[in-house]
């Protein structure tokens, strides 16, 4: 339907956006084989020697391991709470439904610097001035905690979409054949859904792992991949060592990337064409 | 609907908690904990060291025999500024969280930390380095209150004058190279409050009618005179950094050429083959002494009374001045400073130490008490850290 | 029904219709069991937590030890909206400007990239795109920044291009040029999805009609696409403005400049040593992202997210 010239045009912005999206991907790549530690352009040399150094690292691993532990876990309180919240909004009318929405996007919705403040004096305060409280000092659960605040969105968010999708006649052919709520739900909603979920789950393990600005405020001396990052883009010592883990956290990505996009995209695209 | 009433009694609930705290009395300031008693012995090592450091403080030339040897694993948590450095502390109810043991701060976050019982006082007994000592730095002002020793010294230093030999000509010998128009847009200078002293300093040498005494304790009108010439120096600086990295990248991009920094950037710059050099200008400079200090909820004391006892050991601690280019506090490391690299014990004026300390104004925290004239209408920091947001913004 | 429920008690299957049974009787007992823990949760966690910040911007700190001291008075916020004094006010500012100007620049940026993907794009390059989109959001969003800061710098591939072509180099390292191309670039695929989403709901038949009815290409734009894919550009906005409003880290790398302070690092900077004007100052974005939120919502920008 659109003209020849449109589709041209929007074949060469889309390319152009593209290549603006993927410019410092390529840059972190290119200096990730840099033979020289100080990254200045053009590149004189290349070697693999980073690649050995980041392997030997032992808190390159350790902070790994630390990110994907704290990435499962928000990301599983997400897919319970997320999806909890979606039924509930979905199925029901009930006073405040519409802000249901709004406060649980309100961390997303909100600056990082704020949530991050707002939790760490939440802790601190739990800690130091209510005595009535569980002391919750900072670790491994504080993070997880920081992140699965704005985890539980993105599942949410994912789930509704889809059961606004689906027909809720399925739900009532189900119970009208005599499925029990249990029965329905493992074999008509949970099939409807279970590609939403993952998808949900998939964006909020990324946005858990990547995350930064939370993280600062809600962590005590322990280190996730992103602060450690962060601690030795701050030092500037090992930063070859970062572009190689980088790098190559962005080619080991490709896979759950590929993944969600097919989880997500396959069956609700049907809709059109 | 009941859902709904709870809501609302969570909302009670979470109000009533609000009040708890806001009827909590202001924390008195007291001079320490008396009840607390430091240990007689060092026990055993429990596997893990926390600190939060200036960077390179635990640098692995030094602290890899000791982890080896002591099997305490170091984390560390590198801080740009003292600000940061007593957020980290204060962060989870203060006294490191239970999660630091240690950390390196300097003379104007220590009494900060020790005021607000976020450290505990230490047994320096069991740091046999300490008897050796230059005898200011056993008891120091910053880290001692009351005879009672909160943290070991450590290391001090001057804030220099950094340029690049190939860019800055002539050598520059006069601070006025950072206030001056000459190398607009190419001055790099810290990120932080403390910052208002250097410009105090200058004016102290340059501006003798304006009467200061000391560059952490202005009146307003020497306090003004300060901020007006960070204002005009403000547009001509590239970028005010806030990690010592930010301003070594800076240095081997061309970003900049002549700035205010620390030995270590330059220590590094030199080390990656650029051309620069720093030096101590003639108005004289400020500078640091820094102290380990243990947190009050530190969960591995062991390995820091561990490693406050390895590191202030004269050959460490003449490992540590070669590496971040500051000066030891004990004579004793002055040869071994000479065998790691010829000449460094004089270069750092270690031998000398009685008259290059009194070049170097030590950070402190301004407060509104002046330390002379018996005046009190000192501008706090606070109103300092307001400044400066005001300057750089 | 409540026969047969009885007869099977003593069966798992009986017990979980009657559970069932229990649910489909009370439909408020399973909203509050559904709905109930999150909103419960967020509501102490969260909302929780943003009081306490809010009521510590109250606060005052000692001078001396900067310890939080619990009096309660006004000193931040008259510092911050100080009417002799417009520091703060600057920041603010400028600081909405630049979120302001990278919410248009991202959705400019992101329309074509989305359109095409939704309408022109065949399924497989639609998946190759959306990784194309994706994958940045999986790469360390610092590595991300450091990288544009190396490419901006003195001595960057940027310059070393401009040279190339003749052109004069520049020094954009530090400015708020540099941050808004940065800006820009980090949340760019936070509006691309949902714009994508916005535009992919709009069935062919509109735009079919649109033209069929006469309309050229930019009065079906303006007149049917535009109004339906809004909510796309809003819910996208939120977060181009919401994660400008309150970053950090990009002023810290890539700003730095003279008066290139924003909120974001206005509050990280005052953390150290005055955590209550630190909080106080959480308000101004606290309360612009609310108005935001509101006008948002009625916009119907929650559907679109």
């Amino acid at each position: 339907m659109e003209t020849r010239g449109a589709r041209i045009g929007f074949g060469v912005s889309t390319a152009l956006v593209v290549c603006f999206l993927w410019l410092p991907l390529v840059v972190i790549a290119v200096y990730a084989f840099n033979k020289s530690s100080i990254q200045s352009w053009p590149v004189s040399g290349w070697t693999l020697h980073w690649f050995r150094v980041a392997w030997q690292a032992s808190d390159v691993r350790s902070a790994l391991w630390l990110s994907v532990r704290v990435g499962l876990l928000a990301s599983g309180i997400a897919i319970v709470l997320g999806s909890m919240a979606a039924f509930g909004v979905h199925r029901f009318r009930f006073f405040g439904r519409e802000s249901v929405s709004l406060l649980l996007l309100l961390p997303l919705a909100l600056p990082g610097i704020i949530t991050g403040l707002a939790l760490s004096s939440f802790f601190t305060f739990a800690n130091q001035q209510a005595s009535w409280l569980p002391g919750l000092p900072f670790s491994m659960w504080t993070i997880v905690i920081g992140h699965a605040t704005f985890c539980v969105v993105v599942v949410y968010n994912n789930v509704l979409a889809r059961l606004r999708r689906t027909s809720g006649s399925l739900v009532e052919a189900s119970m009208d054949l005599g499925a029990d709520g249990w029965q329905t739900f493992r074999y008509v909603t949970w099939p409807t859904i279970s590609t939403a979920l993952v998808g949900g789950a998939l964006l909020a393990f990324a946005l858990s792992f990547d995350e930064v600005i939370v993280t600062t405020f809600t962590a005590g001396a322990q280190t996730t991949l992103p602060i450690f990052i962060f601690n030795n883009i701050n030092r500037g010592s090992q930063l070859p060592v970062i572009n190689v883990v980088a790098f190559v956290v962005i080619a080991l990505t490709v896979i759950p990337v590929w993944a969600s996009v097919r989880l997500t995209h396959t069956s609700g695209l049907s809709r059109r064409s | 609907m009941r859902w709904l009433t709870r809501r609302r009694a969570i909302g009670a609930l979470a109000a009533a908690g609000l009040l708890a705290a806001l009827v909590v009395p202001a924390t008195s300031i007291g001079s320490g904990s008396a009840a607390f008693s430091p240990p007689t012995k060092i026990g055993k090592g429990e596997g893990s060291l926390n600190v939060i450091e200036w960077p390179a403080y635990t640098d692995p030339s030094f602290a890899k025999p000791f982890e080896k040897a002591t099997g305490c694993t170091i984390h560390r948590k590198d801080a740009g500024s003292s600000n940061q450095m007593v957020a980290l502390m204060r962060a989870g109810g203060g006294g490191g969280g239970g999660q630091y043991d240690l950390v390196s701060a300097s003379g104007d976050a220590s009494l900060r930390l020790i005021y607000g019982k976020d450290v505990v006082p230490i047994n320096v007994n069991l740091l046999p380095g300490w008897k050796q000592f230059f005898p200011y730095f056993k008891s120091p002002a910053h880290n001692t209150v009351n005879g009672v020793h909160y943290g070991i010294s450590l290391q001090w230093g001057p804030n220099t004058l950094i340029y690049n030999t190939k860019k800055v000509k002539p050598a520059p010998t006069s601070w006025s190279v950072v206030y001056g128009k000459k190398y607009a847009g190419k001055i790099s200078i810290p990120n932080n409050p403390i910052q208002i002293a250097d410009a105090a300093l200058y004016l102290m040498k340059t501006k003798p009618a304006l009467g200061i005494r000391d560059p952490y304790e202005l009146t307003k009108g020497q306090f003004d005179a300060a901020v007006a010439l960070l204002k005009r120096q403000k547009p001509l600086v590239k970028r005010y950094w806030n990690y010592a990295a930010d301003q070594i990248t800076d240095f081997k991009n061309g970003d900049v050429t002549v700035g205010s920094t620390w030995p270590y950037q330059t220590l590094t710059l030199q080390a990656s083959k650029l051309s620069v050099k720093d030096l101590i200008p003639r108005e004289g400079t400020t500078g640091w002494a820094d102290t380990w200090m243990l947190a009050a909820k530190a969960p591995h004391p062991n390995c820091a009374y561990m490693w406050m006892k390895y590191v202030t050991m004269p050959k460490v601690e003449a490992q540590q001045a070669i590496v971040f280019g500051e000066t030891p506090v004990t004579p004793l490391a002055c040869p071994y400073m000479n065998k790691l690299q010829a000449g460094s014990c004089a270069q750092y004026h270690l031998n000398a130490p009685a008259a290059y300390l009194k070049s170097i104004h030590f950070w402190k925290v301004p407060i509104a008490d002046c330390g002379w004239g018996g005046r009190k209408d000192c501008v706090d920091f606070t109103a300092w850290q307001q400044a400066w947001t005001q300057i750089t913004g | 029904m409540a026969v047969d429920v009885a007869r099977e008690a003593g069966s798992l299957r009986g017990a979980r219709l009657r559970v069932s049974a229990a649910f489909w009787r009370r439909p408020w007992l399973k909203l509050a069991a559904l709905v109930g823990p999150p909103v419960g949760i967020y509501t102490i966690v969260y909302v929780g937590s943003l009081a306490v910040l809010l009521a510590s911007g109250f606060w005052a700190v000692n001078a001396f030890t900067s310890e939080t001291v619990h009096t309660w008075n006004l000193g931040n916020f008259r510092t911050i909206f100080s009417t002799t004094d417009l520091t703060y006010w600057r920041i603010i500012g400028r600081t909405v400007a630049m979120a302001a100007a990278v919410t248009v620049t991202d959705a400019v940026l992101a329309f074509p990239l989305a359109y095409f993907m939704a309408r022109l794009a065949m399924p497989r390059l639609r998946a190759l795109l959306f990784v194309a989109v994706l994958l940045p959001l999986w790469s360390s969003y610092l590595v991300r920044i450091y990288s544009w800061r190396t490419i901006l710098s003195t001595s960057g591939a940027l310059n070393w291009v401009l040279t190339g072509l003749g052109l004069p180099a520049q020094h954009l390292s530090g400015t708020n040029w540099a941050m808004w191309l940065v800006f820009s670039y980090i949340w760019l695929p936070f509006m691309v999805l949902p714009v994508f989403a916005a535009i992919e709901r709009i069935p062919d038949s509109y735009l079919e009609a649109s033209g069929d009815l006469g309309a050229r290409a930019g009065r079906t734009f303006r007149s049917v696409m535009l109004p339906l894919v809004l909510p796309g550009f809003v819910a996208g906005s939120i977060f181009t403005f919401a994660l400008t409003l309150g970053d950090f880290i990009t002023p810290a790398l890539i700003g730095g400049g003279p008066g290139t302070a924003m909120i974001g690092s206005t509050v990280e900077a005052n953390v150290g040593l005055n955590v209550p004007f630190a909080a106080a100052l959480t308000a101004v974005p606290v309360a612009i992202m609310g108005l935001y939120l509101m006008a948002a919502k009625r916009l119907g920008a929650f559907e679109a997210l």
